[in-house]
């Protein structure tokens, strides 16, 4: 029972506070004349022009804002040894990690290949990681509400350096402030001294890292970015003390993704259209919180021969003080959106619990990411019209616009580029020493592991298999460019499918028009999704996991 | 190029208010408020010395206290990590066959708490749960000469549920424990 409590608590509160976030952001982003109009002044000033974009100077500003980004990081990280603020000392880091770290936050990703406690200043953690954590995250909304602007019939996509600021101080900062304050408030610690030293009861020397953990763990759980303060994310006491701090964490990672969708619909005008992508999201993120927490309800195989209690379930990587729904209900949540913290380890999860967050990643599409989310799931839109007006005969709409040979070629290529990311990397590192030497676990969670490395660089998730030596120079590399194609590719793409839409007259919707409203086109957007994932990753699956699972005794 | 100062321009901004904005308040707060907490949660004794985070595991090996779950990282509370090893991995069943051992022994009528044969995620978990000090229970007061009945129910006044009425498991903090331990069944003094 306490399984059902502990989600309806999370996820249902979560869905229930993600409405009037919906209409907040609708608010915030994109405000309706004479609304928000101090805010709009102050953001056009910061940002030297208030002229409206199409989608190409629109992707250009982003990109452009980007790249600043990536390279504003990279120097501090770079820099670090030589910086304020690095009370413990921390030396320089290697180049290809300097490269992954920036790839990595820029893109909203926070794959770490390194340990924040024992390589980053505060300075690298604040105004390089943390900042990315704000950004990267606005970057993502910005996208949304250009996406939905295109969609919603207006001439123009916007301006991104107006919608950038908005996302960041309108909607990110505070919703961190609040979250933030719950943490302190829950025992997590906010401090620029260094590490503590104690002399524990044994009489040994232990030295404690500590640090500005409730401002950096709230924009990480918030912007789906996932990269934790301390190397074992929120399963470290300092980032996590207590079942309370948990819900807030659990419920932060969702907050946003959802209350994009409504965002989405509120700003093309749809808001039924928008509540079934959201059953559709939710009805996927159920299937996949229910396989989890049975499969990881077993105790572990490695103890099947042993005199150990199998009462509490598989206990390896997990914490007493967040609840035994934890680590299977967060892997869920986190891989579903993008997120990538954990609150357990997810290398030592049964191994069907495993295929859980890995399905998650490759669909990426339940809720999914800050604002990218339910851009990728717009991707599925495409092809799902497409498909449904094919079989019954009708020219294929959606919201009046006609969806052609050119637009769905645009989004197969963006969902498939997704899978060419994963497989083609899985294979590359499988297959040669790149990924052979670097593997923790003999055999098939040895291939597990890969391919749980590359379908979270590619999906921008950032959590990983840790047993995985990916410290390494070739995995920085790889999985840097894989990161850095995972996120522009899918945010390239459905920009020039909306161009092209917008480039056509708009027809207006008839009874012959497919619904977008009811049961029927809810289903085939699953089963859109559900074919698109299965077909793809099935092979990958059965040779990691499902091999797993069925050599265990 | 407008493109380029105007977004340099933008990122000052969102620096200024995202990071030292943001910071500096949270800071602020959280140091006026709850400064405990706010510096880690660290414990000190009698002379003012720190002696641990009661947050934070610390290794206990001696047989009168109370041990902590396994950690894959030795409580390094400067580099925390899990273990990582998967249920196929001979590895864990070859830890777990040792730390029964060391626990004195499991059998199938009394078997260990799982808790005490698997590390955490962080390697740092600073609790074991009721039947895991339960089941220590009979060395700890064997080790300090006192009624096992007096350990039992200083156990069971700790333990506590993490999560009130979400959560079935009662938990102790193993810190806590061992300091009360100290203070209030203190092993006598080997005069004899």
């Amino acid at each position: 029972m306490d399984h059902v409590s502990v989600i309806l608590l999370i996820v249902g509160g979560t869905a229930l506070l993600s409405l009037p976030l919906g209409a907040y952001m609708k608010w915030a982003m994109d405000p309706a004349p004479g609304q928000a109009m101090r805010w709009t002044g102050l953001f056009r000033t910061l940002g030297g022009s208030s002229a409206e974009q199409d989608w190409k100077r629109y992707l250009v500003t982003l990109l452009v804002f980007n790249v600043i980004m990536f390279t504003g990081t990279f120097a501090i990280l770079a820099m670090q040894q030589w910086l304020p603020l690095n009370p413990d000392g921390q030396g320089a880091l290697d180049p290809t990690l300097v490269f992954n770290t920036a790839a990595s936050f820029t893109t909203n990703t926070n794959l770490q290949h390194y340990s924040g406690e024992a390589s980053m200043s505060y300075l690298s953690q604040l105004a390089g990681l943390m900042w990315l954590q704000f950004v990267s995250a606005a970057t993502g909304i910005a996208a949304l509400a250009a996406l939905a602007r295109g969609i919603a019939g207006r001439p123009a996509f916007g301006n991104f350096l107006v919608d950038v600021q908005r996302a960041s101080v309108l909607v990110l900062l505070p919703l961190a402030v609040v979250g933030a304050l719950l943490l302190v408030l829950g025992g997590v610690p906010m401090t620029l001294q260094g590490a503590a030293e104690a002399t524990t009861l044994d009489g040994a020397m232990q030295t404690i890292a500590r640090g500005p953990v409730a401002a950096f763990v709230t924009i990480k759980q918030l912007g789906t970015n996932g990269g934790g303060f301390f190397g074992p994310n929120s399963t470290h006491p300092l980032e996590n003390p207590s079942f309370w701090t948990n819900i807030v964490e659990m419920s932060a990672v969702i907050l946003i993704p959802m209350a994009c969708v409504w965002m989405f619909g509120r700003i093309v005008g749809r808001t039924k259209h928008a509540a079934v992508i959201f059953a559709v999201m939710a009805a996927f993120l159920i299937v996949k919180l229910a396989g989890a927490i049975a499969f990881e309800s077993a105790p572990t195989a490695a103890f099947a021969e042993l005199p150990v209690s199998d009462a509490t379930g598989n206990l390896e990587g997990k914490e007493l003080r967040l609840g035994a729904t934890t680590g299977p209900l967060w892997a869920v949540l986190t891989t579903s959106t993008s997120n990538g913290s954990v609150g357990a380890m997810h290398d030592s999860f049964n191994p069907l619990t495993g295929l859980m967050p890995m399905a998650g990643m490759w669909l990426n599409a339940t809720f999914g990411g800050a604002g990218v989310g339910m851009i990728n799931m717009f991707l599925y839109i495409v092809v799902a019209v497409f498909v449904a007006g094919m079989m019954v005969g009708r020219t294929p709409e959606y919201l009046g616009h006609r969806i052609e040979a050119k637009e769905v070629r645009f989004a197969v290529l963006a969902l498939f580029a997704h899978a060419v990311l994963i497989l083609g990397g899985t294979a590359l590192f499988a297959a040669t020493p790149l990924g052979q030497t670097t593997v923790q676990d003999p055999g098939a969670h040895g291939f597990s592991e890969i391919l749980y490395e590359f379908s979270s660089a590619a999906a921008n998730n950032g959590s990983g298999f840790e047993g995985l030596g990916d410290g390494s120079g070739p995995w920085n590399i790889a999985t840097g460019l894989v990161m850095l194609l995972g996120r522009y590719l899918p945010i390239i793409l459905p920009f020039a499918i909306v161009g092209s839409l917008m480039a056509k007259t708009r027809a207006t919707e008839s009874a012959g028009t497919l619904g977008v409203e009811d049961a029927t086109f809810g289903t085939m957007l699953g089963l859109t999704v559900v074919i698109f994932g299965a077909l793809t990753f099935l092979p990958a699956a059965a040779l990691g996991p499902l091999a797993e699972h069925f050599s265990l005794p | 190029m407008s493109d380029v100062i105007s977004g340099l321009r933008v990122a000052a901004a969102t620096m200024a208010l995202c990071v030292a904005g943001y910071t500096a308040l949270v800071l602020g707060v959280a140091q006026a408020v709850t400064p405990a907490t706010a510096n880690g949660s660290l414990v000190t004794n009698a002379a003012g010395e720190i002696v641990g985070s009661r947050l934070i595991a610390q290794a206990f090996t001696a047989p009168e206290d109370f041990w902590p779950r396994p950690s894959a990282v030795a409580y390094d509370a400067a580099g925390a990590g899990g273990s990582n090893l998967s249920p196929a991995n001979p590895e864990l069943t070859e830890r777990a066959t040792a730390l029964i051992a060391a626990h004195g022994g499991a059998t199938p009528e009394r078997p260990i708490p799982a808790d005490l044969v698997t590390a955490s995620g962080a390697g740092l978990d600073p609790h074991i749960s009721l039947e895991g000090a339960l089941f220590q229970a009979e060395r700890v007061a064997e080790a300090r000469g006192v009624e096992i009945s007096a350990v039992t129910s200083l156990v069971r006044a700790m333990a506590y549920a993490p999560g009130g009425v979400f959560t079935k498991g009662r938990i102790v903090n193993v810190l806590e424990l061992n300091l009360a331990l100290d203070t209030e069944l203190a092993a006598p003094p080997v005069s004899e």
